[in-house]
């Protein structure tokens, strides 16, 4: 399969008041075309930090990241990031915010009324219609997060990078994104990386799972290939003994290698 | 989908709930008349209105009474103090003095006598002018400020050497360049109005979370998107505080700036009443000030609220 993005010996050093801080050292992975990643880690380890860097919202201070065999120099639609912390801007409405990047992405090649079909599409995909109009205040934090979603899934993105964007949410609706996800991932074929802590989650969507070593100067500690067949049911996988072992492999990882201490 | 579908939904109406009980009611007792359920609903009802005004009543006179209470101890103090006589009037000879000020506060006697409507109108003008000159200059270098480093280096020694001086001071020199009192005014006030509103609107841009300019760029957006979809209305609440503080300092300077250079306006008249003895006039003046600062400045802060979007 074809590598989409390639990860070289990157680092990432910031300058703090108290010094050089080696948030990420010696990253080397190739994320291949149409795979689903899930980057896992305890919270501070530097998973954010990777997907900024694959997005092109910072550089890495060493090393080299590919996409299609050139350079990352900076963001760019193709590759769409689901932020964190939703992003939403509060002056518009989930529509208006929508629209601005189905405006960016199709504006000069597609017709007013076709912009409009995709932005009431991509809302409708998480099941958002009735709340066109109102603003992120008037909006639950969970369905701040599915417009989040929206506005990603709505460019059409060759390559997805979403933040723990399921954190926020219920186990109930978290459950229904995820199966809505990884039907759209399926349909478009897109790539995808998702940051996650929850073991489940990383397991339930992913092709393969890496796992980060505790920061500072976190790096790869391993990588486990999910080989469950798609589609998954999550009913069904409880009691699949593959699951179970994934499952194990990373909270294994997670809770034995790289133990928190208590700070 | 149908677990997140009912999320959005906004739960059912009290009301709803309440008529479904008496639908209840009605099917559960058949024998009871039918009019007796419609007599206890015709009661409730009346009892929830009642109740409904009753709480509104109370918290009106929560609302208004302390500040009534306030005014009568002010008026209370100030009728105390000068019972003796003096040269401060009294409450009653103040309040005849502005019975008769505003029976007419829009005569024209010749250009140094006319009513305090045009005074107070003449002041707000010059206001008006400075203060919207100060905006078109201030507000737009306070964008440039806020995005270029160097500049705000540049500019910063110089405004923090500047800010400081009462812009009274400036006076002298908006009466050497104009050669008139009335461009000399609205200069203060110029001067005094463009600091608040180039420091609050840099801060601004320098405050736009770095969330909604990742956002840009990972679209891409061009310069004239970001400026309208994003910096402007982010830093617009910012904009507004600028605008409410230099608007506030702006009528505190007029009054004195017009008391130095005559004419029309309210700073004149205050003056003119002093130079006539009418101390009356001078303490009416002083309510119509704070009332035109207050109103102003809850104007403002209207608008401000009408765009902060982070708090509501
Ligand atoms: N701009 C920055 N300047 C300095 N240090 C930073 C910066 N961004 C991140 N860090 C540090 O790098 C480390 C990794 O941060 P990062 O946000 O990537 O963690 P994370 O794994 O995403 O955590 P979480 O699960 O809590 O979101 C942290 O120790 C953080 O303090
Ligand atoms: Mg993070």
């Amino acid at each position: 399969m074809k590598k989409i993005v390639r990860i070289e010996n990157v680092g990432q050093v910031f300058g703090t008041k108290n010094g050089p801080f080696t948030a990420l050292q010696g990253i080397n992975l190739d994320i291949h075309e149409g795979e689903s990643i899930a980057l896992i880690g305890h919270s501070g380890c530097g998973k954010s930090t990777l997907l900024n860097l694959i997005a092109g919202l910072t550089r890495p201070t060493s090393g080299v990241m590919l996409c299609d065999g050139r350079e990352i120099a900076g963001p760019g639609p193709e590759r769409a990031v689901v932020f964190q912390n939703h992003s939403l801007l509060p002056w518009l409405t989930c529509y208006d915010n929508v629209h601005l990047a189905v405006d960016r992405v199709f504006g000069a090649k597609e017709g007013k009324a076709r912009l409009k079909q995709r932005t009431q599409d991509a809302l409708a995909l998480v099941g958002l219609t009735h709340a066109e109009t109102k603003f992120p205040h008037e909006i639950s934090g969970g369905m701040k997060q599915r417009v989040g979603i929206a506005r990603a899934l709505s460019m059409e993105p060759r390559i997805l990078l979403m933040d723990e964007p399921f954190g926020a949410l219920d186990a109930l609706t978290r459950a229904t994104l995820q199966d809505e996800l990884v039907k759209i991932v399926a349909a478009t074929k897109a790539t995808m990386v998702m940051v996650t802590h929850d073991v489940d989650e990383a397991v339930l969507l992913s092709d393969r799972v890496v796992m980060l070593t505790n920061g500072p100067a976190a790096t790869i500690g391993e990588i486990l290939d999910v080989k469950l067949a798609r589609p998954r049911d999550r009913l069904a996988l409880a009691e699949e003994p593959e699951f179970a072992h994934c499952r194990a492999a990373v909270l294994d990882f997670l809770y034995k290698k790289q133990l928190k201490r208590a700070a | 989908m149908s677990a997140t579908a009912t999320m959005g939904v906004a739960p059912a109406p009290a009301a709803d709930e309440s008529d479904a009980k008496v639908v209840d009611l009605k099917a559960a007792r058949p024998a009871a008349g039918k009019g007796e359920t419609v007599r206890s609903a015709a009661a409730r009802a009346r009892h929830g209105a009642g109740a409904a005004l009753r709480g509104w009543l109370r918290a009106l006179a929560g609302a208004v009474l302390p500040p009534l209470a306030g005014l009568a101890l002010l008026v209370g103090l100030w009728h105390l103090a000068t019972m003796n006589g003096g040269g401060i009037p009294s409450p009653g000879k103040t309040w005849d003095a502005a019975v008769t000020i505003f029976a007419d506060p829009f005569y024209q006697a010749g250009p140094n006598d006319q009513g305090i409507g045009w005074n107070v109108l003449a002041s707000l003008q010059r206001v008006a002018v400075g203060f919207g000159i100060a905006a078109l200059v201030g507000i737009p270098a306070g964008f440039l400020l806020g995005r270029f480093a160097v500049l705000s280096q540049m500019m910063n020694p110089i405004i923090s050497l500047l800010r400081p001086v009462s812009p009274l001071a400036w006076l002298p020199i908006g009466l050497l360049v104009f050669q008139r009192a009335d461009p000399a005014a609205t200069w203060t006030i110029f001067i005094c109005s463009i600091w608040p509103m180039i420091l609050n609107t840099a801060q601004g841009v320098t405050r736009v979370p770095q969330d909604y300019l990742n956002v840009a760029r990972v679209l891409n957006l061009s310069e004239w998107k970001v400026f309208t979809k994003i910096l402007f209305p982010a830093v617009l609440p910012y904009m507004l505080t600028g605008i409410r503080l230099s608007i506030g300092t702006a009528w505190l300077v007029i009054v004195a700036a017009e008391m130095l250079t005559g004419g029309v306006g309210i700073g004149f008249w205050v003056w003119d009443e002093w130079n006539n003895l009418k101390v009356e006039h001078i303490i009416i003046a002083i309510f119509v000030i704070g009332i035109v600062g207050l109103v102003l400045e809850q104007a403002l802060m209207l608008v401000a609220r009408r765009f902060n979007y982070e708090n509501r």
